[in-house]
Formats: structure tokens, C-alpha cells, sequence
């Protein structure tokens, strides 16, 4: 038994729940699979659907640590696994150059400089050695094939092996989840690694209960309104960057910190920089709003 | 590595079907559908549904869908097909006798194998596979085309690449020294580790010209697919063009993820499928139209054509002359090049020969791979 296992779907929805993470039917199916295989969850979707809270929501439920790798174009391995702190070794060297020699033969010098704490453990090294850990790899596409490729190895035997310094290899294997935000299609042996969940909007019921749990503060009629006119918004194909959940919670909290107990135009309007990140989008959402609330 | 204690769901009596055997013949459903599953998905799968309770089948629906499927454009096909294979009037025995005629060489066309049952079959269907590179697409029967037509989605391809000026730091590149020296500087003249840098190589256009013309008929589908299998490995940098009485663009037909589909779509764009031909024409208003602007220039121009001119061949020696100005290489492949005793005689393919680079065969899966290497390397 360790602290990762979980008896069945059900539970794993209810536990995320008890973190204000609403996990439909599938989602909560697929990450019960995802700890019983100890294979890596790929989450992709929509900006703003939960896939970066899912994994906040998973390492909380579970009470361990959670680490993140944010890639980016031209991330390698030693930004992502580890590194090691040539300022400080050299230092080391110049203080035993002072201290004049310390007794230490020329192997013993060498050996200490490839010392732990001269060791920069990047995010993958630090999830396998604080494993249990959830690790989440975030927006993997936006990083490269070499990268990938690097990645698939670490995934697929969860330890990786520094030359000066010994093998690490995770106890338990860490709880992995990558998202993608489909800038690019990933390489297919990294995707057959992984479970794959494609995360959709959620519908209006669903996403006013994610309002409640998430700002009970909110008035249960403004909560309501906000979502349906996101819903409204997100229907129609006109929007450069359908707003997802994350807007949806910034918007109401907006609203409420105005102290508007109901969704009005003057609002709304005053609001709308928490639901559109562009200005052709704020523009033409505007205008639908007096449409729906004028 | 398989997790220790895999359960599979017990239901063996000698007259039925295995639940194991019943989940693999649905994911040789999904594969049929058009999902790309491939072996180690489908015994993902089967481990998957192993460890939830199989009261439910939403359970097999979202084991099925985190295993098998790898992008959105999946779903609506696996949707149909879970829909299908467990709708509640058919019988599991019946469900494996349908799908019994899909799990062919179909189902065990993946490169890591099934398990110890397919193996014969995987060797039978490699040797065909063999045979049938090495033949000349125009006279396959269908089955054969279909089997074919499934090889182009595996042909490895790789664009030809340019130098590009700036270098960027990069730990395979060459050491750069002006940076290595600033760094020790930033150190106090302390000698630290080497920066390295290399001007990376970045992907030359590619332009296909494919003749559709009647003496091409036999020829112009697999071509297509080709031009497909490229657009589909570098959809920014590949063009792709028919010639027949006039120029088509199918570009973006082409970019339609599904093969046929593409190719249903340049189908119904292409307006003159097997007419005559003048190619110099037609390749004259390629260079009035395209060929003053960035697309042709330093790029690499695959011409596939037998070079029945009806026309002027002294106009097309021309334009061909014009393209080579431009271009950075020309490849003409020629379906009739790999065959047997083929001489250059047509009064066309004598006019532009002077202002061809490399000059190649185009008439079988295996002349196609060779093409693709000469692109690469162009």
C-alpha cells in the first residue's frame, strides 16, 4: 500500500473533489487507470479547462509535493533533470587551495567535488528522489523532439543515471501528468507511453457547481448568469480565445469584488478585461452582451 | 514494463470467447474505424479494463479512450465504433465473426508484432509487403492498392534543409569562442566549461508538379498520395500542384489529416483528371503565376511526369530552363524510368533533360522511397 493507491474511480473523484476539483466520469475513470498502471496521464484540451489544476488538485488530495517543469522551446536535459554548480565547485577548489590541500589526494579532491550538494537537482531528478511526488509536465508541446525523446526514457524506467554521481531511481513511482496544448502533434511512442485524456469544456451544470466549490462567496444567481453567458460566448465561433474555466472564475470573482449581486451591463462591461485576453475578442463580446443582457 | 499480477477479466468457457479475445477484436474494430492502434495499445487496453470493475460500460469506453486514442481527431471514430461493437442486440460471438474478416493483415500491420498466435501471419504479410514494393502500381488489383496505399502513411520523409546564417548556442555545435571567452571574463578569468554553437539548418521548400494527364492515369493516385504523406510531415513547407490542360493547387486538399479523404477532396478540386496535356503551357503559367514569388525560389521542384507533350517541346525545354533559374534542384521522375529498357526518346522528356537535375523512376513503392531519399538529400 503506498500513498498513490486509490480503490477505484469513485473514490479518486470524490478525493479531488474534497479539493474543489470537479472531475467528470471520465476524467476520474482515466486517472484511476493512470495510479493502477503507474503510466503517465497526457492531458489536452482547451487553455483553461483544469489540466494544470488537475495535478495541483491530485498532489493535494494526496498530500505530497508537487513539482513542475514548465518547457519551453529549447529546454534540454539540464534544465529539466539536473546540473551541476560549477560556480560552487570551483570555489570548493580555491578553498582547499587556501586551506592548502587539507591532506586530500588528487582522487579524493575530484570525488568531492561531484558531492550532492555541488548537485543542482532539477524538476524530473527532485520528483524521483522525493518520489512519491506528482510531477507535472507542463505544455510539453511546446518543447522539441530531442527533448521528447529524453523524456520517453525517463518515463519509461523512472530513473536516470548521472555519470559522476550514481543511478536515482524513484521508491514509488512518481503520479505523472503532461499537458499539451496542441501546438504541435507529440511523437506517437511518447503518446503510447502515456493515457490519454482530451479535456472538453464543461457543460453549463457542471461548470456553475465548479463556480459554487470554487467561490461559495459568489451569489448563486450571479454564478449563473456569468456562466451562461461564458457558455453563450463559447458556442459561438466568433471569439478568438473561447474563454475557459480559469476566466470563467476570474470573471465572478470580478463581479463579486464590485459587489454586484447580479450581472448587469454596466458591469459586465466594466469586468470584461477577466473574461477576453484580446481586444478584437473584448470588442465583439461587448457587443454580444448588450445583445443578451440590453 | 507490464505491472506484476495483471488481472484480465475471467469468463473462459469452451464454447465462449474470452473477454480478452471479445476487447482485442473491438480494438481491431477501432483500428478499422481509423484509429492508428497499434499492438501495445491494444494490450494496454485489455490491462486497463482488467483493473475496473466491468459492471459499466462507460468503464470499457474511457479504457478504451485513454489507450487507444492520441489526438481529438480519434474520437469521433472511436466514438462510432464503441457505439457499434456494444450496441446490445449482437452477440459477442457474433461481433468476432464480423470482425473476424477486419483482423487480416490488416490487424497484425504494426511493427511490434502480436503476441506468439500472429506470427506466422506477420511473416506472410512482410513477404507480401516485399513483393509488392517492388511493383509497378499500375497494374495492382485492389486489395493490393489497399495494402499499398496503408505503406505510404509508413515512408520515413525528410525534407531537404538549407544553411541558415546565425548561430545559436547549441551543445552539439562547434566551440564558440567569443562566448566561452566572455563567460571566463564574467568569472574573473576563471576557465570554465565551452560554449558551444552551430547556425541550425532549417527545412527548404518543397514544390511537387503531378502530371494528371491521361498516359499518367494509372500513376497520378499513388503520386497524390505521396505528395500527401509530405504535406502531412511538413504542411508549412510542401506545395503540390496538378498539371494537366490547366494548373491546379492542391495544397491545401492535401493537408486534410486522412488520406482518403485528402484525396477525395483533391479529387473534386482537380477539374481535368486524365485530359490531354501541354505541359509547357501549363508549366508556363506555373512560372508566370508562382514563379516570381518566394515560393519557387530555393526551393526543391519534384516534377512527376512521362513527358507526352502534345505541344511544343522547344516551349517546354524553355520553361523548364526558366524553373531551373529559380529552383534550387529539379527532380523529374518519370513513371517509365525504372522500367526495363527504357530509353528517353519522348520528344518532351529530350527538352527538358538539360535543365533536370537528378532524373529518377516513380512507378513502384520502392522507386517512391528512393524519390523520397533523393528529395532528402536535394
Amino acid at each position: 500500500m503506498t500513498q498513490t493507491s486509490i480503490s477505484s474511480a469513485a473514490a479518486l473523484a470524490e478525493m479531488l473533489a474534497a479539493t474543489g476539483y470537479l472531475a467528470d466520469e471520465g476524467l476520474a475513470t482515466i486517472g484511476y487507470l493512470a495510479l493502477s498502471m503507474e503510466r503517465p496521464l497526457l492531458l489536452e484540451g482547451e487553455p483553461g479547462t483544469g489540466k494544470t489544476s488537475l495535478a495541483e488538485a491530485l498532489a493535494e488530495g494526496f498530500k505530497l509535493p508537487l513539482i513542475r517543469l514548465q518547457c519551453y522551446e529549447g529546454i534540454d536535459a539540464t534544465q529539466a533533470l539536473y546540473d551541476w554548480d560549477f560556480t560552487a565547485q570551483i570555489l570548493h577548489l580555491r578553498s582547499v587551495e587556501a586551506s592548502g590541500g587539507a591532506g586530500m589526494s588528487v582522487a579524493e579532491l575530484e570525488s568531492s567535488l561531484y558531492d550532492k550538494r555541488f548537485l543542482l537537482a532539477r524538476p524530473i531528478l527532485k520528483a524521483l528522489q522525493e518520489s512519491p511526488a506528482v510531477l507535472l509536465i507542463d505544455e510539453i508541446d511546446r518543447a522539441d523532439d530531442e527533448f521528447e525523446a529524453f523524456l520517453l526514457e525517463v518515463l519509461s524506467t523512472y530513473q536516470v543515471s548521472i555519470p559522476e554521481f550514481g543511478t536515482v531511481k524513484a521508491d514509488t513511482a512518481p503520479i505523472v501528468v503532461l499537458t499539451s496544448n496542441r501546438t504541435r502533434d507529440l511523437h506517437d511512442a511518447l503518446k503510447r507511453r502515456c493515457l490519454y485524456h482530451w479535456i472538453d469544456h464543461p457543460g453549463l451544470a457542471r461548470e456553475v457547481e465548479i463556480v459554487r466549490t470554487r467561490l461559495p462567496e459568489v451569489p448563486a444567481l450571479l454564478a449563473e448568469q456569468v456562466v451562461r453567458v461564458v457558455q453563450q460566448i463559447r458556442a459561438t465561433d466568433e471569439v478568438l480565445k473561447p474563454p475557459g474555466v480559469a476566466e470563467t472564475l476570474d470573471w465572478a470573482r470580478a463581479l463579486h469584488q464590485l459587489g454586484r449581486a447580479e450581472l448587469d451591463l454596466a458591469s459586465a462591461a466594466a469586468s470584461i478585461g477577466a473574461l477576453c485576453k484580446y481586444r478584437e475578442d473584448t470588442e465583439r463580446v461587448s457587443a454580444a452582451l448588450s445583445r443578451m443582457l440590453g | 514494463m507490464p505491472p506484476a499480477g495483471q488481472s484480465t477479466p475471467a469468463g473462459q468457457k469452451p464454447e465462449q470467447h474470452s473477454a480478452e479475445e471479445i476487447l482485442l477484436a473491438f480494438a481491431s474494430a477501432v483500428r478499422a474505424a481509423g484509429v492508428k492502434v497499434t499492438a501495445d495499445r491494444a494490450r494496454s487496453f485489455v490491462d486497463a479494463v482488467g483493473r475496473l470493475a466491468l459492471e459499466r460500460r462507460s468503464d470499457v469506453f474511457w479504457a478504451g479512450r485513454a489507450t487507444m486514442c492520441a489526438s481529438p481527431e480519434d474520437l469521433p471514430a472511436y466514438q462510432r465504433a464503441f457505439e457499434s461493437w456494444f450496441a446490445a442486440e449482437h452477440s459477442a460471438a457474433q461481433r468476432l465473426e464480423s470482425s473476424a474478416t477486419s483482423v487480416t493483415a490488416a490487424a497484425l500491420d504494426n511493427d511490434d508484432g502480436g503476441g506468439e498466435g500472429g506470427r506466422e501471419q506477420l511473416r506472410a504479410l512482410a513477404s507480401r509487403r516485399e513483393r509488392l514494393r517492388h511493383r509497378d502500381v499500375a497494374v495492382l488489383d485492389d486489395s493490393e492498392r489497399a495494402l499499398l496505399h496503408r505503406m505510404f502513411e509508413e515512408l520515413p520523409v525528410r525534407l531537404p534543409t538549407r544553411q541558415t546564417r546565425r548561430r545559436h548556442l547549441d551543445r552539439h555545435g562547434d566551440v564558440d569562442r567569443v562566448r566561452t571567452l566572455r563567460d571566463q571574463l564574467r568569472r574573473g578569468g576563471e576557465p570554465g566549461p565551452l560554449r558551444r554553437a552551430r547556425a541550425p539548418r532549417k527545412p527548404r521548400r518543397l514544390v511537387w508538379l503531378i502530371d494528371v494527364s491521361g498516359s499518367m492515369a494509372p500513376y497520378a493516385e499513388s503520386l497524390l498520395r505521396l505528395a500527401h504523406r509530405v504535406v502531412e510531415a511538413a504542411p508549412r513547407q510542401v506545395e503540390v500542384f496538378t498539371l494537366g490542360t490547366r494548373l491546379t493547387r492542391v495544397t491545401a486538399a492535401l493537408r486534410v489529416p486522412d488520406a482518403d479523404a485528402a484525396l477525395a477532396l483533391a479529387g473534386r478540386t482537380v477539374p481535368d483528371w486524365s485530359g490531354g496535356t501541354r505541359l509547357g503551357e501549363v508549366l508556363r503559367a506555373f512560372n508566370d503565376r508562382w514563379g516570381q514569388r518566394v515560393m519557387v525560389r530555393g526551393a526543391v521542384v519534384v516534377i512527376a511526369s512521362d513527358g507526352w507533350e502534345r505541344g511544343d517541346p522547344a516551349l517546354l525545354g524553355r520553361q523548364a530552363e526558366r524553373l531551373h533559374h529559380l529552383a534550387r534542384r529539379i527532380i523529374w521522375s518519370n513513371p517509365h524510368r525504372g522500367k526495363a529498357g527504357y530509353q528517353p526518346l519522348q520528344q518532351g522528356i529530350r527538352a527538358v533533360l538539360p535543365h533536370v537535375d537528378y532524373f529518377i523512376g516513380g512507378h513502384s513503392m520502392q522507386s517512391f522511397e528512393e524519390l523520397l531519399d533523393v528529395v532528402a538529400h536535394a
